[in-house]
């Protein structure tokens, strides 16, 4: 190559990234950056989005929500919906992952076993919410099996109750979501070299210390990142509530996002719900940073 | 070696077996009784004590969706909707992989980080945003809101997919055509594609299955009923008829049959599309 040819080719290369990445660049900086400053500035306007020529709101906004008991009430509920489903997707992930794992089972039943256990995962929130209406209602079959059983005395409105509601949506919440701690935790277990365990095998350890002093320590990255993941998704949970319960009743089973999705479209304040929304971001954000941390820490 | 002959062995292996008995009760009762309910007349999904099987087979509830151009509307819509976003996906995520995974740059760290971090922008903080932007701009309840709305939360996922499948891929090859003097561009069209259709199966798939699944967006910047999409076109279902249960589960299987379908199928690279990212 002559020595131009060859500039010309190394600009190329230069460059070329940059064009690649280009059209990725773009959408995200249109459709997600600016958005994210936008709603920031809505969330101090007066009538976001609604007229034309808004004025200056100041904190107005960001004190009316947390002067808001119901705010504190989603928040709380939010808290406890995300915590209980991180730990149980956890806890029945690992379970299933160790059972499915065991040499104790035919490799055949295995398969069979793990294709249907990852079941909840392939279906959509709303039909998960619809399978758990039908059910948990009132004359449903939780309900009449548990009647027989003699483990309730009277029909339990489950999403209908105070009491219960909130329970509810979140055991219909951990159904749908161990299936991913399960697949992750599989692929960790398949992952641990098997020497580790013959070597603790020579040394006579039980089962329960191989489980304590090999497994869990090896699978500790994978726990600690899906866990991450998980928060940060439960968290931000909306159909699944909205048509189980629509965070009732008296407002119950209300969590963030309905309480700010109903801000914005049914009270039309669109202004106090892009402070709620700003307020979700900034805890997403925190979370998020942990994690990238995490993940370049490894 | 280990011996399994003794009986407190054998008991161990029934526990597991009745333990996994039970796991299996847990993950596929609701979805059997989704599907037998389907089958069932409204009055016998509420019969005391409850049928296990359909007593009374019946494809009724079927034949109401099917039969009802306003219903199978929700199937086109969804199916129009989350195609164009997967080809759309594929195309611009494949064209970053390959500028992630083939080229050293300044910024590549941040831009990547970017890319991670936007995984977990929450749906609910970009919406009023662009609830305002697609008003604003009069695309308010057309399928050009949905598409482009959509894409912001497939693009980074599949970006990360495809790069980390690309990465795996040995550079000599395409770098052999760009020292043959080919382009970059003509690399990645003649060598990387080709070898890389694994990769872009799973990142499709994942895509697909993403707007499959969308609800708020579809909720929010859509309005009529021949623009919903079939998650909310269950939710219709629910207020339009006081709880036809059995169309509701109809629905819901018909609704589910793409996931299945594709779980079934193609069930490696469905789970390397899910677990990616997560797992590495």
């Amino acid at each position: 190559m002559t020595r131009q040819k060859r500039s010309h080719h190394k600009l190329k290369r230069a460059v070329a990234p940059y064009l690649y990445l280009s059209p990725s660049l773009v959408i995200i900086s249109l459709l997600m950056l600016l958005p994210m400053v936008t709603v920031i500035g809505y969330s101090f306007q007066n009538s976001a989005v609604l007229r034309r020529d808004p004025s200056f709101a100041g904190l107005k906004h960001y004190q009316a929500i947390f002067n808001d008991p119901v705010f504190w009430a989603s928040l709380w509920h939010t808290l406890y919906f995300t915590c209980m489903s991180v730990i149980f997707h956890m806890t029945i992930g690992m379970i299933f992952a160790l059972m499915l794992n065991s040499d104790r089972i035919n490799p055949m039943l295995r398969n069979i076993l793990r294709v249907l256990y990852i079941l909840p995962w392939l279906f959509t929130a709303v039909i998960i919410a619809v399978i758990w209406r039908l059910l948990l209602e009132p004359n449903g079959v939780v309900n009449s099996i548990l009647l027989q059983l003699g483990i309730i005395g009277s029909k339990v409105e489950w999403f209908s109750s105070p009491e219960t509601a909130l329970h509810a949506v979140t055991f219909a919440n951990i159904w749908a979501g161990y299936p991913l701690f399960m697949v992750s935790l599989l692929a960790g277990l398949q992952g641990i070299p098997k020497d580790f365990y013959e070597a603790a095998d020579i040394d006579g350890a039980k089962a329960y210390q191989k489980l304590i002093f090999i497994t869990i320590p090896q699978l500790m990255p994978i726990i600690i990142s899906i866990s991450l993941l998980d928060f940060i998704w439960t968290m931000q949970v909306f159909p699944l509530i909205w048509i189980t319960t629509g965070g009732g009743p008296i407002y119950s089973t209300e969590v963030l996002s309905t309480y700010t999705y109903k801000l914005a479209f049914s009270s039309y304040n669109l202004s106090q719900a892009s402070a709620s929304a700003v307020v979700i971001l900034l805890i997403s954000l925190g979370l998020t940073l942990f994690y990238i941390r995490y993940q370049k820490a490894r | 070696m280990r011996k399994r002959h003794t009986p407190k062995d054998r008991l161990i292996t029934v526990a597991l077996h009745i333990a996994l008995a039970a796991g299996l009760f847990f993950a596929a009762f609701p979805i059997y009784w989704m599907l037998s309910s389907s089958f069932k007349s409204n009055t016998e999904i509420f019969a005391l004590p409850p049928t296990i099987l359909p007593k009374a087979f019946t494809l009724e509830a079927y034949a109401a969706i099917l039969g009802d151009p306003v219903k199978l509307r929700f199937f086109f819509n969804s199916y129009f909707v989350a195609g164009t976003v997967t080809v759309l996906t594929v195309l611009i995520a494949l064209l970053a992989a390959y500028g992630f995974s083939r080229f050293n740059f300044r910024g590549k760290g941040s831009l990547n980080t970017l890319i991670i971090s936007t995984q977990t922008i929450p749906p609910i903080t970009l919406l009023i945003p662009f609830f305002g932007l697609v008003v604003s701009y009069g695309i308010f309840d057309t399928y050009l809101a949905l598409i482009l709305t959509y894409l912001v939360f497939t693009l980074p996922y599949a970006i990360l997919l495809m790069t980390g499948y690309l990465n795996t891929l040995p550079r000599d090859l395409d770098e052999a055509v760009a020292v043959d003097g080919g382009t970059s561009w003509t690399a990645l069209w003649r060598v990387v594609v080709p070898i890389s259709l694994p990769g872009i199966v799973a990142t499709s798939v994942y895509t697909f299955l993403l707007c499959w699944n969308e609800f708020l967006f579809a909720l929010t910047l859509t309005k009529s009923t021949s623009m919903r999409t079939v998650p909310i076109g269950i939710q219709l279902l629910m207020g339009q008829h006081a709880f036809e249960w059995n169309q509701m589960m109809a629905m819901s299987v018909l609704g589910s049959l793409p996931l299945l379908f594709i779980y079934l199928v193609a069930q490696r690279y469905f789970l390397a599309g899910m677990t990616a990212g997560s797992v590495k």
